[in-house]
């Protein structure tokens, strides 16, 4: 484990630091480019302080033996790329259906397929949201340095464990594979999932206007009834649409409902911005560059940055179209989360996609280029 | 003896059961709490972990403890990270020949391959039964399914064969008609320290009864499908002292019986490979000739022929592998073992 202060060290050891810090204790991945060094780090790291590491027969049952260690009582993650995303969507609606707390890192790379297995990409932010079947919502996160490698995993512990929920920490090649500072903090803010108050609890029924219930774990006879079927409060499958509804709404509305909590933007000059560049991840970094260049010549423009994707910030952006004239969202796929901004700006100002597929970063000078445009 | 009423109380969660009437799972259910009752192990440690299908609900919500239901063919998988973080936890995957052999049979082999200190009640009943009675990889050759109409082209997995093979370090082969043998077994795997698993033949008489082709009342079928395991089985190390033959009849079964009674003593019985067939009683080499000279008899079939093994198949030691994660956390901690 590192020692506090100052590192440089990839984007994959520090999302592997982050993990430790925050508590995790159990690991369990599948080998696949580029998201591997954090399983080679967890593998040499984990044992050091009593954690579990496994490497498992494939992503299924990584993600599998994750949800198991949770409800043992773990803090539990799993690391992986776009094909390993995919294998693992089933039981991760499985995690959303049983309110299991679990970190799920996917270090995107260029798809669909194969693709460039080596490459960076964005292409899998929709999935992080909607990739398994039926309605919950997601928390996710998206890291544009290093230091938020660290600093993002932690948090989406600390989001996981608060909201008894699957977060997922969507980075990419470019960031899991760069090298950079580190500063490691003295101390590390850690918050720990609810625990119950007695052998009753309900495990999946709260009056907690949280929305989130206590979660009680194996071994300590609450004779817990998990299951992905519909249930009622004390976990007993019960197919009613009654019961569905509470479960389902209540496991979105846990979530929208802490949106301003869990919201994490960064944001430049939005105060006398008329252009937003609208980006997160490892796009936001040319994205950045081109904002600082624009202001050195005097355009007003700002930057928005969402550090938290999933749940949209739609209050936020909403607010800011009222006041804006356009906005330019860059990323690394065909035009996905402009998508998103599209819907919640709703015509209030102009928005322009910056796309780039390939492998390659949105050239900050492109970027520069809409700016102009938009600001004439 | 412990009246049901006791087991029930203190094991079973009281829930309208779920079970089709005459299923066998309820038999396994039965068996299992009997084995943890007899060894006194505290059900607030045990943990029951299954997938999805018939087998899944054998646990999942009758079993009174800690219960993990899962997805399609992932049980073990699921297991295996309860167990390696927790290894305190005594932990029983009940899975089926579709979930844990068709969908999940990589994870079977795998954690089979790790030795990990799982057992595993995997409940063949030939068929992807709560779907709707789909063949599986357990269904007999030519078998007539909803999805092999014109029977089935496909050959079944030998799974106990296979998990031997993949490294587990304890394996047994019962059915749901050797209640006594089964829940010894299960009692074995409790105490075995690592991969246990143990094949139950187990009868639905809601998809077997297309399977099997077995006509006649659907509650008269339970039983009857008991006695045809009973029949369809021999058991390792224990030979079958009887002498007889079987006679495949060419057309009516009645004929063939009344025409063999006239060699010896015949019953009609239920066979897994042959379908109804007349037992004849006495020296097979005696009676061959004389059955295989009858019209209404189109094969003769030795006693063992078609006939499926079960017992005990494996039970040796090697290191288990949460053990095995104990000591490399006490390596990396640099801590003398």
């Amino acid at each position: 484990m590192l020692k506090p202060g100052r590192h440089l060290v990839l984007g994959n050891v520090a999302c592997a630091e982050g993990a430790i810090r925050a508590g995790c204790r159990f690991f369990a991945g599948y080998p696949i480019t580029p998201a591997s060094e954090i399983s080679h780090h967890l593998a040499m790291e984990l044992p050091k302080v009593g954690g579990v590491f496994l490497q498992m027969e494939d992503e299924i049952a990584s993600i599998a033996s994750v949800v198991g260690a949770s409800w043992a009582g773990a803090k539990a993650m799993t690391a992986t790329s776009g094909p390993g995303f995919d294998l693992m969507q089933e039981n991760i609606g499985y995690a959303h259906m049983t309110e299991t707390p679990l970190v799920v890192v996917n270090v995107q790379r260029s798809g669909p397929s194969t693709g460039q297995s080596t490459e960076p990409s964005q292409q899998d932010i929709y999935q992080a949201k909607y990739g398994a079947h039926g309605d919950y919502e997601v928390i996710a996160l998206s890291p544009w340095s290093v230091q938020e490698m660290f600093e993002l995993t932690v948090r989406a512990f600390n989001l996981a464990e608060s909201y008894r929920t699957p977060v997922m920490l969507m980075s990419d090649g470019l960031i899991g594979h760069i090298e950079e500072k580190l500063v490691v903090p003295e101390e590390v803010q850690v918050v720990d999932r609810r625990k119950p108050s007695s052998r009753d609890a309900t495990p999946w029924g709260t009056d907690d206007p949280s929305l989130v219930p206590e979660m009680p774990i194996f071994g300590m006879g609450h004779e817990l009834l998990v299951t992905g079927s519909t249930h009622r409060p004390d976990g007993v499958r019960n197919f009613s649409p009654e019961y569905h509804q509470a479960i389902v709404y209540r496991i979105r509305d846990k979530i929208l409902n802490a949106e301003a909590k869990i919201r994490d933007l960064h944001t430049e000059h939005l105060d006398d911005a008329r252009v937003v560049v609208l980006s997160y991840g490892a796009s936001a970094r040319p994205s950045y560059e081109a904002v600082v260049r624009a202001r050195e010549k005097g355009i007003k423009t700002g930057l928005c940055r969402l550090k938290t994707v999933w749940p949209f910030p739609e209050e936020f952006l909403s607010g800011l179209a009222e006041r804006v004239e356009a906005f330019i969202v860059v990323e690394m796929n065909m035009g996905k989360l402009v998508r998103e901004v599209e819907r919640v700006v709703c015509g209030r100002a102009k928005v322009h996609s910056l796309s780039k597929v390939g492998g390659v970063l949105p050239p900050s000078r492109e970027i520069l280029e809409a700016i102009r445009r938009e600001s004439r | 003896m412990k009246s049901l009423f006791y087991y029930r109380d203190r094991y079973v969660r009281s829930q309208p059961s779920a079970f089709c009437p005459g299923c066998g799972g309820g038999i396994i259910l039965n068996c299992f709490v009997r084995a943890l009752d007899d060894l006194g192990i505290d059900k607030d440690r045990v943990l029951a972990v299954s997938g999805i299908g018939c087998s899944a609900w054998i646990p999942s919500p009758n079993f009174k403890g800690d219960t993990l239901h899962t997805t399609h063919g992932r049980a073990i998988a699921f297991a295996t990270g309860a167990k390696a973080f927790n290894p305190d936890l005594v932990t029983v995957v009940f899975t089926g020949d579709g979930d844990g052999a068709g969908i999940g049979g990589n994870h079977l082999i795998h954690a089979a391959r790790r030795n990990i200190d799982l057992k595993v009640i995997l409940v063949n009943n030939m068929s992807y039964a709560m779907t709707g009675g789909q063949i599986a990889p357990t269904t007999l050759h030519g078998e007539t399914t909803v999805t092999s109409p014109y029977g089935n082209p496909e050959f079944p997995l030998d799974i106990t064969q296979l998990v031997r093979a993949a490294g587990a370090t304890y394996v047994a082969k019962w059915s749901t008609y050797h209640v006594v043998e089964l829940t010894n077994a299960i009692k074995e795997a409790l105490t075995h320290k690592g991969f246990s698993f143990i094949e139950v033949l187990s009868q639905c008489p809601t998809q077997q009864r297309r399977i099997f082709n077995l006509r006649g009342p659907l509650d008269s079928l339970p039983p009857r499908i008991l006695e045809m395991f009973g029949e369809s089985t021999f058991i390792r190390g224990r030979p079958d002292r009887d002498q007889y033959v079987y006679a495949v009849p060419k057309g009516d079964i009645q004929a063939a019986l009344k025409a063999a009674t006239r060699l010896g003593e015949a019953k009609v019985v239920d066979h897994m490979a042959f379908g109804q067939v007349v037992k004849v009683m006495g020296d097979p080499e005696a009676l061959k000739p004389g059955l295989m000279g009858l019209p209404s008899v189109r094969y003769v079939a030795d006693k063992y022929e078609g006939k499926i093994e079960l017992g005990l198949f494996e039970k040796k030691s090697r290191p288990e592998f949460t053990e095995s994660l104990r000591e490399i956390i006490r390596r990396a901690q640099g801590v003398e073992a």
